[in-house]
């Protein structure tokens, strides 16, 4: 596979990832690789403000490319505690590292916790998979 | 080559002026004495300092790092640029018309009026409309005012309408209007065909449909064949139909959106009525309307009564303005010029080439390049250039090479449901010479890009500057000169 | 047949282009149109004419239009008759820019796009902001623009907007706001003409939902607005500055920049383009860094090309129509581009001094003109305030029956105000720019004289 996709997150169909920080009880989001790559180079991205609470299924970040312009839904219902201020200056961390430094927020999940239909990472391999195939 | 082609701004000196003017005969009066300290700019006015050769040279310079119609062939799909006849110029600047204050009064400019009112039922008979107005002045502008009178249309009847369709063909500014109005868009995904499914549209129109704005031809060059069926069903469902006249150029003087049972009409005065496109404007937009919606139109309106042309204001159910004044006049000078000139044959004619030019290209390059919706088109038609993508150079890149070639490329990536989209139109104004030589440059490409995508993807070569970074330009936005502190 | 000379396609090749895809005829590629809508007769137009037919029958009708080269214009409220020097319409007329389209290919458009450029650059110099688009279509729809501008930035959805500002643009105004749910609501002036501010700011102050406070300065009456610390307290209340703003002012009025405006915006016919019965003109809109994604339409940014060289490029494409669609700033598309050009043309040539000339004539032309029919018998000048090129007086009779006489006398008059304004019948508003010579308003001030 072209695009990578690690075991240890999990990924929605919208290819956003989530993934749990136990010792902080708070849910990390980004966007997938192969998200980045079909966008291609990020000029500009929209942050939440932290403090705010967002639903899941609600848009939590807008990504521009050149031409394009996608939102973030959040995955998870809960409290932004942070979001990565260095993608304002750099968005081009999402296109470098979109696992690592290209983070988007940290999101405290409310009670009872609601999440989106999360994929392992296989299953979203296979996602992307079926998505290429119908392009050809 | 290598030096960067220098600013206004950094071509200033000290105590150079490109102007000449009288001294001021009036007596004159100490400046405090006419406006108090706190009412004076204080910051300093920072323009260039210029002789008037130096201001000549510069935008010179810069006219040959440009390309117009006039430089070469042009075919931006929907756009419709056409040859921009030399005379239309002459007549906009007559003092008659370029000398005129909007607001010195009917009887002082009866030939204006006369003009706008000759335009009017030009117009009318091109497109069966009933009245239009001059004072949107651009495609996107009509479509707000089309709009606006469709829901005070609705209001005026005790409905509340507020929901647009729109194809996933459309422009942009169609569902950007939508917005701009209050309203929701609904997106209609076109037929395996490239055309509105009359069954989808069936399924999606109910008591609110405001509208249905439709291009037809579309934005495929395809004709909406099914366009009365879709006209029963917009208007039975209590919707009006809104026709964007990008198109137009395809029809003149073969059917009419009036007899198509649209109800209000934007044209493009820029696009099918050759007024030049100015590097992106002025434009002119008209409006024109059934006889159900005429009292709706933005005041005034042109009227005649006798022999006595006059703007009309008393229209109590207009919408209101949209603009200042009556609109882009001038520029409906030079498209009343166009009009007069060709006539009914001509215009006519216009289309007929137009449209027969599209097929050629089609046809020449059907094989080389994927078509995926089929002709015969219209005045313009779409490519898909995702066979060159899987080798390594798409449609952006196609575009690039073609600046080699001395040829402005066609639209690319819209319509955005068709992949790596190339959009062509050709116009009637272009000879069979150039549409070879357009043909060549094409296929070279697509051979080159077999061979050697990396070429393709660095091009241009030839051209004032090499390919520039759009990526840098919107991560660190830089939009106006600064004096270096 | 006329209109030949632009239809290249001869018989014979249109034939030979038919058979090369088997078509047996021109008629075969609209058969995909209904026969129930195809024209089974030809389109009834004038006939057509020759170019040098067409040429008479334009110049017939021009002929019929009192123009300002033959009459002395003392009209104004919002299209005014400046001096254009010759080299601007040399420079504009170059083919390569009007004939080309929005410059969507950058690497074939730096002529244009470096021009827009330098003229965005002009207008924050001019406005002492930071940022400008690439115009919009007029001063009418660039301050509707500002408006919802600045209602997008501060999430509120009432607007202010003061009785002086151009009662079309107030008009405009309303079009473009109520229909998507904004609230336009207006602000009196006080007896000295100016927008009574302590009155909007009570009103900014009271009702959280106030996004902008709209002025025109000079407004249209032609009292310079003073906002003083206006902008401050605004700010305090959550509330935007728009203003609307007479370009050939500003080499001598304080900016929006100075006075702490958050969008300027205003018409720039007056840069260089002609009258033309109202249009083609252009409106300007600049504002501060901040609001740099909020901008409606057009912008151009500088990059660098494959080898470094500096370029220019349509930049921050993502708010515009064609890829945000029913989420863009803005609907516009095409812009006023060939009139922003026009204006940077007209600028360059001006240069600081040119445009502080401009000014202070128009300044100096208007005051003597004021003074002298202010002591005509019964023309009181109607609000007291400081003025720059227009003034509001009161007439000894009907408004448009003095135009008649006016024009008699080859004299293009001033606007009548009690259409747009009720409350002041039998007033008119003159305009004076640096175009006038004493003798011409010495010439007015004397046919004045002689009415009535």
């Amino acid at each position: 596979m072209k695009w990578s996709i690690p075991e240890d997150r999990q990924y929605t169909d919208e290819h956003e990832w989530l993934q749990v920080d136990e010792k902080e009880d708070t849910r990390i989001v980004g966007i997938t690789d192969y998200a980045q790559d079909k966008l291609g180079d990020v000029v500009f991205i929209e942050l939440p403000a932290s403090g705010q609470t967002v639903s899941l299924g609600q848009s939590l970040a807008v990504v521009e490319s050149v031409k394009a312009v996608v939102d973030v839904y959040s995955p998870v219902t809960g409290e932004i505690l942070r979001v990565n201020q260095e993608l304002t200056e750099k968005p081009e961390l999402l296109n470098e590292d979109p696992y690592g430094k290209g983070w988007i927020a940290a999101i405290k999940a409310g009670d009872p916790i609601q999440t989106a239909k999360l994929l392992t990472a296989q299953g979203y391999a296979n996602l992307i998979t079926d998505l290429e195939k119908e392009e050809i | 080559m290598n030096a960067a082609f220098p600013l206004i701004f950094e071509k200033d000196r000290p105590g150079r002026k490109g102007f000449s003017l009288p001294p001021c005969d009036v007596p004159l009066k100490p400046l405090e004495e006419l406006l108090p300290q706190e009412c004076l700019r204080k910051s300093r006015l920072d323009l260039p300092r210029l002789s008037e050769v130096d201001v000549v040279r510069h935008y010179t310079a810069l006219s040959r790092r440009n390309y117009g119609v006039d430089s070469g062939f042009y075919p931006l799909g929907s756009c419709t640029m056409k040859y921009n006849p030399k005379i239309n110029e002459d007549v906009a600047a007559l003092a008659g018309f370029a000398s005129i204050h909007p607001l010195q009064g009917d009887p002082t400019y009866q030939g204006a009026l006369e003009l706008l009112y000759n335009m009017e039922q030009c117009l009318k008979e091109i497109t069966g409309m009933e009245r239009y107005s001059f004072q949107t002045v651009a495609g996107a502008h009509g479509e707000l005012t089309g709009l606006l009178i469709i829901l005070a249309y609705h209001r005026s009847r005790g409905e509340k309408r507020n929901r647009v369709l729109i194809p996933d063909s459309a422009h942009g500014t169609n569902p950007a209007t939508v917005t701009m109005t209050g309203c929701e868009v609904l997106q209609l995904p076109s037929n395996d065909k490239g055309l509105v499914d009359t069954a989808t549209l069936k399924a999606h129109l109910d008591e609110k449909t405001a509208a249905l704005m439709l291009t037809n031809p579309n934005t495929l060059g395809l004709f909406e064949k099914d366009i009365l069926e879709i006209s029963r069903l917009v208007h039975e469902a209590g919707g009006l139909l809104y026709y964007d006249g990008a198109n137009l150029n395809a029809i003149m003087g073969h059917c009419r959106p009036g007899d198509m049972g649209f109800d209000v009409v934007h044209l493009n005065l820029h696009k099918t009525f050759s007024t030049p496109h100015g590097s992106g404007g002025p434009g002119s937009g008209p409006l024109g309307v059934t006889a159900r919606l005429e009292s709706f139109l933005p005041y005034p309106v042109t009227a005649k009564d006798g022999d006595r042309f006059f703007l009309d204001y008393q229209r109590p159910r207009s919408i209101g303005k949209v603009h200042s004044f009556f609109g882009n006049f001038g520029v409906v000078v030079k498209a009343y010029t166009y009009i007069r000139m060709m006539g009914a044959r001509g215009l006519k004619q216009a289309s007929d080439d137009a449209v027969l030019n599209a097929n050629y290209l089609l046809n020449c390059l059907k094989d080389i390049y994927h078509v995926p919706y089929r002709g015969p088109c219209k005045h313009e038609f779409v490519l898909s250039a995702k066979l060159q993508k899987k080798r390594g150079a798409g449609a952006g890149d196609i575009a690039k090479a073609l600046l080699d070639y001395g040829l402005h490329p066609p639209t690319v990536y819209f319509p955005l449901i068709v992949e790596e989209a190339l959009m062509i139109e050709p116009t009637e104004t272009e000879n069979k010479e150039t549409l070879d030589h357009f043909v060549e440059a094409l296929k070279e490409i697509a051979a080159e890009i077999e061979t050697d995508p990396v070429k393709i993807k660095g091009a241009p070569y030839s051209t004032p500057v090499r390919r520039l970074d759009e990526v840098l330009a919107a991560r660190k936005p830089v939009v106006r000169w600064k004096k270096e502190p | 047949m006329n209109g030949q000379h632009y239809l290249p396609l001869t018989d014979p090749v249109l034939q030979e282009m038919l058979a090369s895809f088997g078509a047996a005829s021109i008629e075969d590629l609209f058969r995909d149109i209904p026969p129930a809508i195809q024209l089974t007769r030809e389109l009834d137009l004038p006939p057509s004419l020759s170019e040098p037919e067409a040429l008479a029958h334009l110049r017939h009708l021009a002929a019929k239009n009192m123009n300002l080269e033959d009459y002395t214009c003392f009209l104004g409220a919002g299209a005014y008759d400046h001096y254009i020097p010759s080299a601007v319409r040399h420079l504009t007329h170059r083919s390569e820019f009007y004939t080309a389209y929005t410059p969507y290919q950058a690497e074939i458009s730096q002529g244009i796009l470096q021009a827009i450029f330098e003229y965005q650059t002009l207008i924050c110099q001019l406005t002492g902001l930071d940022v400008a688009n690439a115009s919009l279509y007029d001063g009418a729809s660039a301050l509707a623009e500002g408006a919802v501008m600045a209602c997008g930035a501060t999430g509120k959805r009432k607007v202010l907007v003061s009785r002086g500002i151009n009662p079309q643009y107030r008009q405009v105004l309303k079009s473009y706001l109520e229909v998507r749910g904004l609230e336009v609501n207006e602000v009196l002036l006080t007896a000295g003409g100016q927008t009574n501010l302590d009155e909007a700011l009570r009103r900014s102050e009271q009702d959280p939902e106030t996004a902008a406070l709209l002025l025109q300065t000079p407004n249209f009456f032609g009292v310079i607005e003073e906002p003083g610390h206006l902008a401050d307290t605004l700010h305090e209340h959550g509330t935007l500055l728009v203003v609307s703003v007479d370009p050939i002012s500003l080499p001598l009025l304080k900016t929006p920049g100075e006075y702490g405006a958050d969008i300027a915006t205003g018409e720039g016919q007056a840069l260089g383009n002609p009258l033309s019965m109202g249009g083609p003109y252009l409106g300007f809109l600049a504002a501060r860094e901040n609001l740099l994604r909020r901008l409606p339409g057009r912008i151009v940014g500088e990059t660098r090309d494959a080898s470094g060289l500096r370029g220019y490029v349509l930049t921050l494409q993502t708010r515009e129509q064609h890829i945000r669609r029913e989420r863009a700033t803005s609907n516009i598309c095409s812009n006023q581009a060939l009139n922003a050009l026009t204006a940077a043309v007209y600028m360059a040539l001006m240069g600081p001094e040119g445009m502080k000339t401009v000014a202070g004539h128009c300044l100096q032309k208007a005051a003597y003109a004021r003074e002298q029919i202010c002591a005509l018998p019964g023309y009181e000048l109607i609000f007291p305030g400081v003025h720059f090129k227009e003034f509001a007086v009161t007439v000894t009779g009907s408004p448009g029956e003095m135009n008649e006489y006016l024009l008699q006398h080859g004299i293009i008059g001033p606007l009548d105000l009690e259409q747009a304004y009720p409350e002041l019948p039998r007033s008119a508003l003159f305009c004076v720019t640096e175009k006038r010579s004493k003798a011409e308003i010495d010439t007015l001030v004397r046919v004045l004289e002689g009415w009535k």
